[in-house]
């Protein structure tokens, strides 16, 4: 039987200090225009944690509004607080920075991440109160290091700063002298992916109501590599997470296909459950320090505050079906291959059309699409327009060429079938598995039967082909029933056949006697 | 099309909007000289 979603989580960290000093675009303008007028600007432009609470779209991310609610929004979103929205969601939580670097400490398992004493005693006590956060993960926040070894670490080692409130509060060291894989930019990164991935996780149990010792095994999906100079990319944020977030039954493994990482994992794990190779699988992605501020020249120049200041992660919980929650169809999975090419149009075709066609299904048979989910509030300003939204265009016009749509409903599909971008531009992060957590909601209520995920991914930003890549995949209502009554034998049925085989033999050993 | 006939060309594709081969295939249908094609990620 299909594997099916037990729950899932999202968290954010709100990081405005790593803008400044570890997001790329901020990097490459340091390089080549140290004085330029954005890096001057940009300090002004972070908006304070409380604003990035009460920004819409993040709290739709970590469940305390949906995407319905966020239609209802005028556009643009950050000029819109939403009073009285709070740190803690029912999907996750947006963490402070503080708290964050502590919690970078607590994945740190090489001391090589340093925090000045007077920082830890200052924040040791709000990390612990976080209540995903058990004694055993706080008990590993050290108790602080000289300010002055910090600085001159930072200056003389290579070490890479860490900042809360544009003071140097703390540092990450290279792990190697001259192994550059190991160096402080490439340890911080991970660092950071690490303990968001290790935030999620613990999310994903408590809000999948099973006890850590079930997850038999963790798939990372997310974008950054970690490995020495004899294997770049060796990997496994997957068992360093787990480890720290203390699933001490579980073993895991790295999938990587850029933003489309999310969905191929979430097809690995729903295969890999259906086998019956693990019985509980959780599919997790943490967050990307050099995304941060990417589109940050264009947000600053149209005077708009820096979003792009939260890291994200989500954790899926997958698990043998339970008769009860949403499961994941595998006989229906959209593949763009080698062979399908880059036009748009193929693209949406092989993704979308072509495994609902396979399955006798029409584009109208899917209640909502899930594809790249990114908030438009970040890509507008940028250029890149609303991506959710093209997605939709896309697919409805595929739809009315196919006969399956009236050309008068172009319009309607997407508030129809489709959902407003609430993820934060964090590369896999956004990419059709931000629905999952409301998906599995809106089916349990019976709001809709059905969702398709597409993942898309840039693999040619890798440089090794110029192809593009995407996979999608179904989420449907249970249908353990409907198979139990189709295959004319239930549960209560085979369990009285059982017994009375068992009483029929225990007569021919009684008869033997 | 004529105004791509013998041209040589340069291509910026959008991974969200049309991305650079499928610009690449249309220039080269058209007769122009793709000189330098990429196609760049946003988001």
């Amino acid at each position: 039987m299909n594997a099916v979603i037990k729950g899932a989580s999202y968290i954010l960290a709100h990081v405005p200090g790593m803008v400044i000093h570890n997001g790329s675009t901020q990097i490459t303008e340091r390089i080549v225009n140290p004085e330029s007028e954005y890096l001057k600007q940009l300090p002004e432009h972070l908006r304070t944690y409380q604003q990035a609470v009460e920004y819409w779209p993040n709290q739709v991310y970590i469940g305390n509004k949906t995407p319905e609610e966020l239609a209802g929004v005028e556009f643009p979103y950050y000029d819109k607080p939403l009073a009285g929205a709070g740190r803690y969601g029912k999907f996750g939580e947006i963490m402070p920075e503080a708290e964050f670097l502590l919690l970078m400490q607590c994945a740190d398992v090489f001391d090589v991440l340093l925090l000045e004493k007077g920082f830890v005693a200052a924040h040791r006590d709000e990390l612990a109160a976080d209540p995903v956060i058990t004694e055993d993960i706080a008990a590993r926040v050290k108790e602080g290091a000289e300010a002055a070894d910090i600085e001159r670490f930072v200056k003389e080692e290579h070490a890479e700063g860490l900042y809360a409130d544009g003071k140097l509060v703390g540092c990450v060291k290279r792990a190697h002298d001259i192994d550059v894989n190991l160096n402080a930019e490439v340890m911080h990164e991970n660092l950071v992916n690490k303990a968001s991935n290790t935030l999620a996780l613990l999310y994903a149990v408590r809000n999948a109501g099973i006890e850590k010792t079930d997850v038999e095994y963790v798939i990372d999906c997310s974008e950054e590599a970690c490995g020495d100079m004899n294997q770049r990319g060796g990997g496994n944020f997957a068992k360093a997470a787990a480890e720290i977030a203390g699933l001490m039954n579980a073993t895991g493994s790295d999938s990587r296909g850029f933003c489309a990482g999310p969905s191929h994992a979430m097809v690995e794990a729903a295969a890999l459950v259906k086998a019956g190779a693990y019985k509980t699988v959780a599919v997790t992605g943490g967050g990307c320090t050099a995304k941060l501020g990417m589109n940050g020249k264009d947000h600053v120049k149209k005077g708009l505050p820096a979003l792009e200041d939260c890291l994200g992660g989500f954790c899926v919980i997958l698990t043998a079906n339970d008769g009860v929650n949403p499961e994941v169809n595998l006989d229906i999975l959209g593949r763009h291959t080698v062979g399908t090419g880059s036009a748009p149009q193929n693209v949406i075709g092989s993704l979308v059309a072509d495994p609902l066609e396979r399955n006798g299904l029409k584009i109208t048979d899917i209640d909502k699409y899930s594809p790249e989910m990114q908030n438009p509030d970040i890509t507008k300003p940028a250029g890149a327009g609303d991506v959710p939204q093209s997605n939709y265009k896309m697919i409805a016009a595929l739809a009315v060429k196919r006969g399956e749509l009236e050309k008068k409903d172009l319009a309607t599909f997407a508030s129809k079938h489709g959902l407003v971008g609430f993820a934060p531009t964090q590369g896999h992060i956004p990419s059709g598995v931000p629905y999952i957590g409301f998906a599995r909601e809106d089916i349990l209520a019976g709001k809709i039967r059905n969702a398709m995920i597409i993942g898309k991914g840039s693999l040619f930003l890798g440089r090794m082909t110029n192809l593009f890549d995407g996979v999608s995949f179904v989420i449907q209502a249970n249908t353990a029933a409907e198979q139990s009554a189709q295959s004319g034998v239930s549960e209560s049925q085979v369990r009285g056949m059982i017994a009375d085989a068992m009483k029929e033999f225990a007569a021919v050993l009684m008869a033997k006697e | 099309m004529a105004i791509l006939k013998d041209k040589k060309v340069v291509i910026i594709g959008d991974r969200d909007g049309i991305p650079g081969p499928a610009i690449a295939a249309c220039v080269e249908s058209a007769g122009g000289e793709v000189v330098f094609s990429s196609t760049e990620c946003f988001v």
